[in-house]
């Protein structure tokens, strides 16, 4: 020993737990919702998957090697989990060029602009989806129907989906069975609320994430459009359609769930929470854009210091 | 469900490996070196002088105020010198350096090994003798055990709370006293429940410890009001705060004491030495020790004199493995790494661990991930992340608005931290740093 004891402060012992685990953690959890686009969306869902994936990578390592001249730390898991969300966004038959500039947008403008992992205040993946969504709507809205592991990618068939025809008010909706397993139209990953379900289940077992702030999403927008729903059945759809159709379960089980871009109480959890659900149902119910979990989502992340600083943990012994 | 405290908390590995291991006797040491502070608050005042002889019990030093302790001799010898030593703390202390000779007792301590269940004194002689006597908190905090038992006025006491939790990974001394010492702890007991003028007693035992709570259990028949409550394996279950919340459901609140919600805690090796003081006579000059840790080759349960070299006691336990890289004077949550093997065991020393070097290298930091499993874990329901950043950037009113004083530097944020964060180190330094400026402003 010769008198070389290692000298630090209490505790001595680390619990194990690391970004790496928790990242690589998320995606484990999104191989079902994976597994199930492949099956319907076949070649375009790899394809959209890996362009996204490969390019989120690239432009994390490019810009901290090159523009910030730090050690990259690509290795961490972040940069692939936000190419895989920003893909789950996406219609599986989008160009690849176009994949590439939502990467950009996401690592570039989203991420790296305020410094890397933990200093964003917006989601990355949805950064780079609303960025397409405005740039480039037409591409953004042609859906691909699904079929059975097509082999098409750009060139293949495209319908509505569940919410534009909501919005359209016509067409007939999939069934409740179809939409659970996600035999519908839109996102590659968003078809799927059995799949998107077990991962959440598997995400809470792990305790990579807490209830709060999904299950204040979904009943949100479960109570908020079930209302609109009782009080005139006509106009609106019944609240389960709303559930299991367009982004919801994706983004209030993934996307709102982000660390770094999410309230730390639960009290704060719960109002955000809330917040994502009521917006997304206004925008859906009211608004020009069927769909209107990732701007809900966004919207709240800005204020979630705001959250942070009214919502604090709930303080042993009170005030 | 088993009891536990209602915010935050974790589950570190337990670690338990003496636990099979009875309780030895360490032989006295060649030179004791006996701090004159072992205990929170003022110093003893040393009453010897070089060349004295001094037996086991004799009084080195007096108590040095109200919230201060007297230290008695753990060996029978000759004072060589008073002079200062490097404590577990790592700070140089005042000490009084014994070379042994023999192993002479007082007279007036009893010795026998017989249970002396009865106790006739008054709670004024128990409070005296325990003062007497030098008992202090075993815990690790060390808070005079005398001052605990005299309620400021207007306050009482409704419930004696006995903590046998031993939350901390790895010690086993607590456990141990419990199985082998059962007798006297519940003597000691009912003593602090006569001092305390309480008629209830509930002595919190963590369910790891199955042995320990059904031998306490089978025991407590013989007493009037005392109670064994198991409690679920949760850390920092043994904090003060947390562990009144478990066993009463009530929670201190900020800043206050624990006996404005009717509570009264001490320690099972602390109710083990009122008993001693008080039916045998016999100061606090030795405790049970836990050697242990994957540095050392037999990890063990020694009963050591106070002032014993930690030398002698990882000998002992077979000494250090080649890789030992850290030696720690308490649990790996909340100890205190040592800065060399010389340092001696006091009052408030429960275990020695050591741990091999590869454990104790911290993992380089990354930045806030912002997941919030630091709010999740903290016992006091503050936000770690954010005490840690106002603390960094000196952000000293933030800090305070968000009760960083109340912070009890359990360690479950950085043990936590998946991102490694050094979070207590900053809280820690920030929370001296507060609360310098609320006494300033005080005064």
């Amino acid at each position: 020993m010769e008198n070389k004891l290692i000298i630090s402060p209490s505790p001595h012992i680390h619990g194990g737990d690391s970004i790496q685990r928790n990242m690589y953690g998320v995606l484990l959890a999104l191989v079902p919702a994976f597994a199930v686009s492949v099956y319907y969306f076949g070649m375009g869902a790899l394809v959209v998957t890996a362009v996204s994936v490969a390019s989120c990578v690239l432009a994390e390592y490019l810009i901290q090697r090159f523009l910030l001249k730090r050690e990259p730390s690509i290795g961490d898991g972040s940069a692939i989990l936000t190419g895989v969300l920003l893909a789950f966004n996406l219609p599986s038959n989008l160009p690849a060029w176009i994949i590439v500039i939502g990467a950009l947008a996401a690592i570039g403008i989203g991420k790296m602009s305020f410094g890397g992992l933990g200093n964003n205040i917006f989601n990355p993946a949805l950064v780079g989806r609303v960025f397409l969504l405005i740039s480039f709507p037409a591409q953004m809205t042609t859906w691909p129907l699904p079929g059975k592991l097509p082999m098409e990618y750009t060139d293949s068939i495209t319908g509505a989906t569940t919410l534009s025809l909501l919005n359209e008010g016509g067409g007939s909706l999939p069934s409740v069975v179809d939409m659970l397993l996600g035999n519908m139209g839109g996102s590659l990953g968003e078809v799927s609320a059995a799949a998107l379900l077990l991962g959440f289940v598997y995400l809470l077992a792990r305790k990579i994430i807490t209830w709060h702030i999904p299950v204040a999403v979904i009943a949100t927008a479960f109570a908020m459009t079930g209302v609109m729903y009782l009080a005139d059945p006509l106009s609106y759809a019944d609240p389960v359609v709303h559930l299991l159709s367009g982004g919801l379960l994706l983004g209030a089980i993934f996307m709102a769930t982000d660390y770094v871009t999410s309230p730390m109480s639960s009290s704060g959890m719960i109002v955000y929470g809330v917040g994502i659900g009521l917006l997304t149902s206004v925008i859906r119910l009211f608004g020009s854009y069927p769909e209107g979990v990732s701007f809900a989502i966004l919207i709240m992340n800005a204020l979630t210091p705001l959250i942070n600083t009214y919502f604090k943990p709930k303080h042993f012994g009170g005030k | 469900m088993l009891k536990t405290f209602r915010i935050g908390g974790i589950h570190p590995p337990e670690n338990k490996l003496s636990v099979w291991k009875k309780v030895s006797v360490l032989p006295v040491p060649a030179q004791a070196v006996i701090p004159l502070g072992q205990h929170i608050g003022a110093p003893a005042q040393a009453v010897v002088k070089k060349g004295d002889m001094v037996k086991v019990g004799t009084l080195l030093g007096k108590s040095g105020g109200f919230i201060s302790s007297n230290i008695h001799s753990s060996v029978s010898g000759k004072v060589s010198k008073i002079d200062s030593a490097v404590d577990a703390s790592g700070y140089k202390r005042p000490a009084v350096y014994i070379d042994v000779e023999g192993d002479e007792w007082e007279e007036a301590i009893d010795r026998s090994d017989t249970p002396a269940k009865e106790c006739l004194l008054s709670t004024r002689e128990i409070i005296d003798r325990i003062t007497g006597a030098g008992v202090v908190g075993l815990g690790g905090a060390t808070f005079p055990t005398q001052v605990k038992l005299t309620p400021p006025a207007g306050m009482k006491a409704e419930m004696l709370i006995i903590n046998g939790v031993e939350c901390e990974p790895y010690l086993t001394s607590d456990h141990s006293l419990m199985t082998e010492k059962g007798e006297e702890v519940l003597a000691g007991v009912a003593i602090l429940m006569k001092a305390a003028g309480v008629d209830k007693a509930v002595v919190g035992i963590e369910n790891n410890k199955p042995d320990a709570i059904a031998y306490l259990r089978d025991l407590a028949k013989g007493y009037q009001g005392i109670e064994v409550a198991p409690l679920k394996v949760k850390y920092p279950q043994g904090g003060e705060k947390q562990l009144i919340d478990a066993v009463m459901r009530r929670q201190v609140k900020s800043g206050a004491l624990p006996i404005s919600v009717g509570a009264v805690v001490q320690n099972v090796g602390t109710a083990y030495a009122v008993y001693e003081a008080v039916q045998k006579n016999k100061p606090l000059v030795e405790r049970i020790v836990t050697v242990t840790g994957g540095g050392v080759r037999e990890p063990s349960n020694f009963l050591v004199r106070i002032g014993t070299p930690v030398r002698d006691l990882i000998e002992a336990a077979g000494g250090m493995t080649g890789d030992a890289g850290k030696i720690i004077g308490g649990g790996p949550m909340m100890g205190k790494a040592l800065v060399s093997e010389d340092v001696p065991i006091t009052k408030g020393s429960s275990g020695i661990l050591v741990l091999p070097r590869v454990e104790s290298v911290r993992k380089p930091a990354r930045s806030c991930i912002r997941c919030a499993k630091c709010v999740q874990a903290c016992p006091m329901g503050l936000n770690p992340s954010l005490l840690m950043n106002a603390a960094e950037f000196a952000a000293w009113e933030l800090a305070e608005k968000n009760y960083i004083v109340d912070c009890i530097e359990c360690g479950s944020c950085s043990f936590t931290c998946p991102a490694n964060r050094p979070l207590l180190d900053h809280i820690r330094m920030g929370k001296g740093k507060v609360m310098g400026i609320i006494r300033g402003r005080k005064s």
